[in-house]
C-alpha cells in the first residue's frame, strides 16, 4: 500500500508539536522550507501495517501569506493534496482557532478537525459538543489530550481508516462560500474585501459557537492569576531577572558548566596523551603528531567542552518557552525594546546572543517583521557570547587583578550599550521605512511536554555540534599550519611563521588603539575563525603553555602570561582597548555562515563584518586616546 | 474612548477598529466591532497591554490599541 501521507496545521500554542512528537518520535526529520528560513518538519510512522508520513506545518493563525509561516502553508495546500490534512485545535481557545479552519475550508481542504486539551477546556467552563461540531462542518471531529499515548493512538486509527471523499462540507459552509465568493466580486477594493471576509468568518464563527459550544466563565484562571505578578508591574520585572539568573546559575554553575569541565579534563589528561603515545610508538612524523595534538584534539577539545553547557542552556530556555514564561518575557521587554527600536518578540534571541550569537542569530527568525529580524542579526555579535569570555576574564586577571569582577562587568556593559545604540542607529537609518509591532497572544501557562522540551532542544543545540566537527577542525588545522610553517618549511621559531607575517601586517591598523604587536594582530585574525581561539594564541604565541580558562585556573594563567614578554607588550589601558575592540568586532565565521543563510545575503553578511569591525576599531580608539587625555596609561 | 484609554479591570465593547497597518491582523485576531473585551494587566511602564478576548489573552500595545474605538462595559 502507498505511504499515507498527513498534514497537521493549526494556530499557534495549540499544541501541534506535541502531537507531532508523539505520533513520530526521533523519527523525523528537520529541514528548511526553500526560499525561507521556516523550519520543515517531517517525521514517519507505521501503524498497523501501513507507512504513514506526517508533515508538521508551521502554526500559523491564517493563510494571508503575511508572514513567511502563511506564506509556507499557503503554498504547501497550492502544490500539495496530502491524504488527510489534521487541523488541531486547541479547545480552549476553540473560537479564534475556527478562523483557520473556515479559511482551509473556504480553499476546498477537506480536514479533520482534532480538539487538543480538552480537559483544559473543561477546567476553564467550556464544553464543546463534538457531534454538533461535525455537523456545523460536515467534517470528522476528533479529541486528544495532547501527551497521552492513547489518545495519539486514536488518532492513527482515525488516519488509517479516514475517506475523507466520504465527507462533503455542510450547508453551513456551502453557504459561507458562497457569500465569500460574492464578496469577492463585489468590487469593492482590495483591502476592504479582506476586511468583509475576516468579518464573514467571524460571523460563522459565532453561529458554530453559539450552536455547539457552550462557555461558562468561571472567574479569573490560573493563569490570569499568575499573570497579574508574572506579567504586571513592577515584580514581573524582579521575577524575570530571578528566572534568567537561575536559568544562568543551572548552566554556568550547577549543571553545564561542571559537565563541561569534566568533558574538557577528559581532553587534555586523557584523550591527548593517549594519542601521544599511541602516535610515538606507531613511529608517526612528527610533523603529524604536532598537527593531531596540538592542532586537532586541543582545537575540536575546545569547542566540543563547551557542548554540555549549551545543551543545558537551550534545555532550560525550550523548557520556560514551553511553559508559556517566555511570551511574557517579550511582553514585559517591550517597553524597553522598543526604545532601542526593536520589538519586545526580539529579546529571545538576544539572550540567546549572551550564551552563543549561532543559535542567537537563527532565533531571529521567530521575529514578526523584516526589520526586528534584520536588527536582531545585526547587533547580537556585539553581546558577549560564551567564547569571548575567556577573552575578558584572562585580561582582567592579567590587568586588573583587584578589578576582575568590575572588569567582566564592565565588558558585558559595552557590548550590551553598543548593541543598544546600534539597533537605535539602524533603526532610525538603513531601516526607517519599515515599522516594528508587536501583537502576541499569551498562551495559557502549561506544564511542558518533557519530549517536545528535548527534541527542541537537540534541534538547536546540534548546530553546536557540527560546527565543532567541520569549522573549529579545520580552522585547527589552520592556525597550526599558519604558525608552524613558513616559506621554508616547518619551523619552531614562531616569530617567523606566516602567522606572524599575517599578525604584524593587521596590526599596523591598531597602533593608534595601543597594541600593535604581532601576536595581538594574528589573535584578532584567528579570533575572526572562533573567538575562543584569541586566548589560545595568545597563550601559544607569548609561549605560556597550558593556558586554562577555568576560574580556579585563570589566575595561574594571567601570572604565566605576565612573566612572558606579554607582560610589557600591554599598557593597562591598551589592555581595556584590546578587550573592547574583541568584545566588538566581527562575528566568528560561523556567525558569519549563519548570518549569509539567514539573511539570504552576501552583501548583509559583508555589512556584518566591515560595521562591526569599524564600530569596534572607533570605540577602541574612543576608549586609548581617551583614556591617554583623561592621564590613563 | 479608544482601547489606548483603558485600565486593567475594565471592560468594553469594540466600536470600530480603524485604519492602520495592523488592522487586518488584528481582525485576524478577533477585534472585531462588538467583541467583548476584558482588559487585564500592563507591562512595568502601563505599555503593552494584555487583554482577554473569544477565551484567550493577547498583548498588545497603546499606539496600536488607539486605532481601536470602544465603549465601556464596566469600570475598573
Amino acid at each position: 500500500m502507498a505511504t499515507l501521507s498527513v498534514a497537521l496545521t493549526g494556530n499557534p500554542n495549540t499544541g501541534k508539536s506535541t502531537i507531532f512528537n508523539e505520533l513520530t518520535g526521533a523519527r523525523q526529520k528537520i529541514g528548511n522550507w526553500p526560499g525561507v528560513t521556516v523550519d520543515k518538519k517531517v517525521g514517519l510512522v507505521e501503524y498497523n501495517g501501513r507507512k504513514i508520513s506526517v508533515i508538521d506545518l508551521p502554526g500559523t493563525y491564517s493563510i494571508n501569506a503575511r508572514s513567511q509561516e502563511e506564506q509556507v502553508v499557503s503554498d504547501y495546500f497550492k502544490q500539495n493534496k496530502p491524504d488527510i490534512v489534521v487541523n488541531i485545535i486547541d479547545a480552549a481557545n476553540i473560537a479564534r482557532n475556527l478562523f483557520l479552519t473556515i479559511q482551509l475550508m473556504e480553499n476546498g481542504i477537506p480536514l479533520i478537525l482534532n480538539l487538543n486539551m480538552m480537559d483544559e477546556a473543561e477546567r476553564h467552563g467550556i464544553k464543546i459538543d463534538v457531534k454538533k461540531l461535525e455537523d456545523a462542518f460536515g467534517m470528522p471531529v476528533t479529541n486528544t489530550v495532547g501527551r497521552s499515548n492513547k489518545s495519539v493512538r486514536k488518532l492513527l486509527d482515525v488516519f488509517t481508516n479516514a475517506v475523507m471523499t466520504n465527507y462533503k462540507p455542510s450547508a453551513l459552509i456551502t453557504e459561507h462560500i458562497d457569500r465569500v465568493r460574492n464578496i469577492e466580486h463585489s468590487g469593492l477594493a482590495a483591502s476592504q474585501i479582506e476586511e468583509e471576509i475576516i468579518s464573514a468568518r467571524y460571523d460563522l464563527i459565532d453561529k458554530i459557537m453559539a450552536n455547539a459550544v457552550t462557555v461558562n466563565a468561571a472567574g479569573k484562571t490560573l493563569t490570569e492569576k499568575l499573570d497579574s505578578y508574572l506579567a504586571n508591574g513592577v515584580s514581573s520585572l524582579v521575577i524575570m531577572v530571578v528566572a534568567f539568573y537561575l536559568m544562568f546559575q543551572i548552566a554556568f554553575n550547577w549543571i553545564g558548566q561542571p559537565l563541561a569541565d569534566e568533558l574538557g579534563g577528559f581532553f587534555e589528561e586523557t584523550l591527548a596523551p593517549a594519542a601521544a603515545e599511541a602516535m610515538e610508538s606507531a613511529g608517526v612524523a612528527d610533523w603529524m603528531q604536532s598537527l593531531v595534538s596540538d592542532g586537532i584534539i586541543t582545537g575540536v577539545g575546545a569547542v566540543l567542552s563547551f557542548v554540555p553547557l549549551i545543551f543545558t542552556l537551550f534545555i532550560c530556555l525550550s523548557f520556560l518557552d514551553g511553559t508559556g514564561y517566555m511570551a511574557r518575557v517579550a511582553f514585559v521587554m517591550d517597553p524597553i525594546m522598543r526604545r532601542a527600536g526593536l520589538s519586545g518578540k526580539g529579546i529571545m534571541p538576544l539572550i540567546m546572543g549572551f550564551g552563543c550569537g549561532v543559535p542567537a542569530i537563527m532565533g531571529a527568525r521567530a521575529l514578526d517583521t523584516h526589520k526586528d529580524r534584520m536588527i536582531s542579526i545585526l547587533v547580537t555579535p556585539f553581546l558577549t557570547c560564551n567564547a569571548k569570555v575567556p577573552i575578558i576574564a584572562l585580561f582582567a586577571a592579567m590587568f586588573f587583578p583587584d578589578n576582575i569582577a568590575n572588569v567582566v562587568f564592565a565588558m558585558y556593559f559595552v557590548g550590551i550599550v553598543t548593541a543598544i545604540v546600534m539597533a537605535k542607529v539602524l533603526s532610525t537609518t538603513t531601516f526607517k521605512e519599515q515599522q516594528s509591532t508587536f501583537l502576541l497572544e499569551l498562551p495559557p501557562y502549561r506544564l511542558p511536554d518533557i519530549k517536545t522540551v528535548l527534541l527542541e532542544a537537540w534541534d538547536k543545540g546540534k548546530g553546536y555540534l557540527i560546527k565543532a566537527g567541520t569549522i573549529i577542525f579545520a580552522m585547527s588545522v589552520l592556525i597550526w599550519f599558519l604558525s608552524s610553517f613558513n616559506s621554508d618549511g616547518m619551523t619552531d621559531e614562531m616569530d617567523q611563521s606566516y602567522l606572524a607575517g599575517i599578525g604584524s601586517t593587521t596590526a599596523a591598523v591598531f597602533a593608534p588603539q595601543g597594541f600593535d604587536t604581532w601576536e595581538s594582530g594574528a589573535a584578532v585574525v584567528t579570533g575572526v575563525l572562533a573567538k575562543e581561539a584569541v586566548v589560545s594564541t595568545m597563550g601559544i604565541l607569548y609561549g605560556a603553555d597550558e593556558l586554562s580558562t577555568e576560574d580556579e585556573d585563570i589566575e595561574n594563567s594571567a601570572q604565566a602570561l605576565l612573566a612572558t614578554t606579554m607582560g610589557g607588550a600591554f599598557t593597562p589601558l591598551a589592555a581595556v582597548a584590546f578587550m573592547v575592540f574583541t568584545q566588538l568586532y566581527s562575528p566568528c565565521v560561523t556567525a558569519l555562515g549563519t548570518i549569509k543563510k539567514e539573511t539570504q545575503s552576501w552583501k548583509w553578511m559583508a555589512f556584518a563584518f566591515f560595521y562591526t569591525c569599524a564600530v569596534a576599531w572607533v570605540a577602541s580608539l574612543v576608549v586609548y586616546q581617551g583614556g591617554k587625555l583623561l592621564g590613563f596609561e | 474612548m479608544t482601547l489606548k484609554d483603558t485600565q486593567p479591570g475594565m471592560v468594553v465593547r469594540i466600536d470600530s477598529v480603524g485604519e492602520s497597518e495592523l488592522k487586518q491582523r488584528l481582525m485576524t485576531m478577533g477585534l472585531l466591532p462588538g467583541t467583548r473585551v476584558e482588559v487585564l494587566n500592563s507591562a512595568p511602564l502601563g505599555d503593552p497591554i494584555a487583554i482577554r478576548l473569544r477565551s484567550y489573552n493577547l498583548a498588545m500595545r497603546r499606539d496600536d490599541a488607539a486605532h481601536i474605538e470602544v465603549s465601556q462595559v464596566k469600570e475598573a
